[in-house]
């Protein structure tokens, strides 16, 4: 968002939006590598922890010594975190300290690739709905702003985005499994099978993900049309006899929706985060949960290498976001 | 009433100040009336709710009411200790920053940035496979994660001060710039800080309990409410109060502290922007 506010110098020059979109793609790769220094940095301060974690407290300096050769703790730093980039870049993730632990080499990849995809399908079906459902509710609030609507949205909108998503998802839990006993409390989706095939499993997570993001949105959007629908030319609409319909969503909304993309993206973003406690509290298979297996039994190779896919996604958010809005609103883009 | 006080004679004010300093009476003084110790087993596993323990017994037969009254001294502890924590540094980043107006701004603030490319819960869980699990990762943790945020409010804060008259006389009459900092810019920027502050609190709440539900926090048999949560997540068909009580707790917890937050800004007329999370 900051980056906006510093427009390109050459922003006059010819296409200006594809020179913005590579000094964006050029930040984002350098913001990603200094994260990965610090993603490294941060999880090898204790050399040999890896080595220690997969062996256990009764292991022999001997056994820890051969450990440590075996999953390469015995070089120097700068040439760990080397091999490590350059295997980042030709697609090698490392491997599992669970493959260590049964003394052989199981590639992260191999463990996480139907994880991912099953964590995109709850993402992208909380956005799916999120989008369309804080346009209706904001542009509602917006419109019947300062009365009993208004209030009632803007309230339980404020009240939802405070809750961390483990309470939301633990209430629902309650509500809908304990109480109701209509869905159940963990996704139980077998390795292999699509999200899909399991529709009632996917309620409640979808539900937890979509309460504090589409509260987020809910109340952007109403900021940005309450501002637009005070505007000059929404009045002359007005004045030229639009119907009150037209005027809103033809006129208010699409300049209203300028801010909205970022407000979207911020939440998407958002997602990520969310995501993993959401994953966890249903048992639901994606890569948020295989990330928080991995914390918990210390596989340092898995959380750095899931830690540096899942900042690289929420980085390219980042910049799809941003040239959205350039995109919706020219005068962006030859701004000095 | 003070000017300072005048957001708790709005509605959402004085309900969200109410129900604040209940949650926070409760965490605080708890302890104080739980009839069992909070970690000794009184009966068997996930009863429903008895003379001798209302709330019912959680999955290793410990009274829940008892565990959920020790709960919420390490909620508020540890997340008012990380809001603290971000805001001593932050604030110095952003007041150094946004003064200096050298090359220190641009360092600092790309700093700042580079934090914030990061999902805050993915740094916490990075940081725990780094140092383990603590109370003092916890607190730091979250407070850097923070931080960034307070630095960036407090900068363009002190950007708008550090043009004024009186700032430009004190730089004129030679004063040091620690000296500046304190008496002329940081009294003038309270406004925004107290608006901004619950927010973070709140913020600092949610990863805090977040953390620990995951069960990369605190460890057992420690009596919290998020802890409290997760470890008798297999147990609310059994007994239903165990989810229940903790989880309303801390919802009213950041329900309320977001009130008090939304308030403030609204009577100081401060825009609250993108409430974000990630």
């Amino acid at each position: 968002m900051t980056e906006l506010a510093v427009p390109a110098p050459a922003a006059r020059r010819r296409r200006p939006l594809l020179r913005f979109a590579a000094r964006r793609v050029a930040a984002a790769i350098a913001t990603l590598f200094v994260v990965s220094i610090l993603v490294f940095a941060g999880t090898e301060v204790l050399p040999g922890d890896a080595a220690s974690a997969v062996l256990g407290k009764t292991a022999t300096p001997d056994q820890l010594a051969e450990m440590q050769h075996l999953m390469g703790l015995d070089r120097p730093v700068p040439k760990r975190y080397l091999d490590w980039l350059g295997g980042l870049l030709t697609g090698d993730l490392g491997n599992a300290a669970s493959g260590y632990a049964q003394g052989g080499k199981t590639p992260i990849w191999d463990q996480i690739k139907g994880k991912i995809g099953n964590s995109l399908t709850l993402a992208a079906i909380t956005t799916l709905l999120m989008i369309p459902l804080s346009l209706l509710f904001g542009v509602l609030a917006a419109v019947h702003a300062g009365r009993p609507v208004d209030h009632a949205v803007s309230i339980a909108s404020l009240a939802v985005i405070s809750l961390p998503e483990f309470i939301i998802g633990s209430l629902l839990i309650l509500l809908f499994f304990a109480w109701l006993d209509v869905l159940p409390p963990v996704s139980l989706i077998p390795p292999g099978d699509s999200p899909l095939g399991h529709s009632k499993a996917l309620v409640l997570p979808v539900l937890t993900l979509l309460g504090a993001s589409l509260a987020a949105s809910i109340r952007m959007v109403r900021a940005g049309m309450i501002e637009a629908l005070r505007t000059d030319y929404v009045q002359m609409a007005r004045l030229n006899g639009f119907r009150e319909r037209v005027v809103v969503w033809r006129y208010a909304l699409r300049n209203a929706l300028a801010p909205s993309v970022q407000v979207f993206a911020q939440n998407v973003q958002y997602l990520v985060g969310g995501i993993v406690v959401t994953e966890y509290l249903f048992n639901y298979p994606g890569l948020g949960k295989e990330l928080v297996d991995a914390v918990a039994i210390r596989d340092v190779r898995e959380v750095q290498s899931v830690a540096i896919l899942v900042a690289a996604v929420y980085i390219g958010l980042n910049i799809v976001a941003d040239l959205l809005v350039v995109l919706l609103v020219p005068k962006l883009r030859t701004q000095e | 009433m003070t000017a300072r006080l005048r957001f708790a004679r709005t509605r959402t004010g004085a309900v969200g100040l109410a129900l604040l300093c209940l949650v926070v009476g409760i965490a605080v003084f708890g302890p104080f009336f739980a009839p069992h110790a909070p970690d000794a087993p009184i009966g068997i596993t996930l009863t429903g709710p008895t003379a001798d323990a209302p709330l019912g017994t959680d999955f290793l037969g410990r009274d829940v009411l008892s565990r959920v009254l020790w709960g919420g001294r390490s909620v508020l502890g540890l997340a008012g200790l990380a809001t603290l924590l971000a805001y001593v540094a932050g604030a110095t980043v952003g007041l150094v920053a946004g003064h200096a107006r050298s090359l220190l701004d641009p360092v600092l603030m790309r700093g700042a940035d580079v934090l914030l490319s990061f999902p805050a819960l993915l740094f916490l869980l990075v940081l725990v496979t780094g140092v383990g699990t603590s109370k003092a990762t916890l607190v730091i943790g979250v407070a850097v994660v923070q931080a960034p945020l307070v630095a960036r409010i407090v900068r363009a804060a002190t950007l708008e001060q550090s043009v004024r008259g009186f700032v430009e006389a004190a730089v004129a009459r030679g004063e040091r710039a620690s000296a500046i900092l304190r008496r002329e810019i940081l009294p003038n920027i309270a406004g925004p800080i107290a608006a901004d502050a619950p927010l973070r609190f709140t913020y600092s709440i949610i990863l805090v309990a977040s953390v620990n539900f995951l069960g990369l926090g605190l460890q057992p048999p420690a009596a919290d409410w998020a802890l409290i949560i997760s470890e008798n997540r297999s147990g609310f068909v059994l007994n239903p109060w165990v989810i229940f009580v903790p989880a309303a707790l801390i919802a009213l917890l950041t329900i309320s502290a977001n009130l008090v937050g939304d308030s403030i800004a609204r009577t100081l007329g401060v825009s609250v922007g993108a409430r974000g999370r990630t």
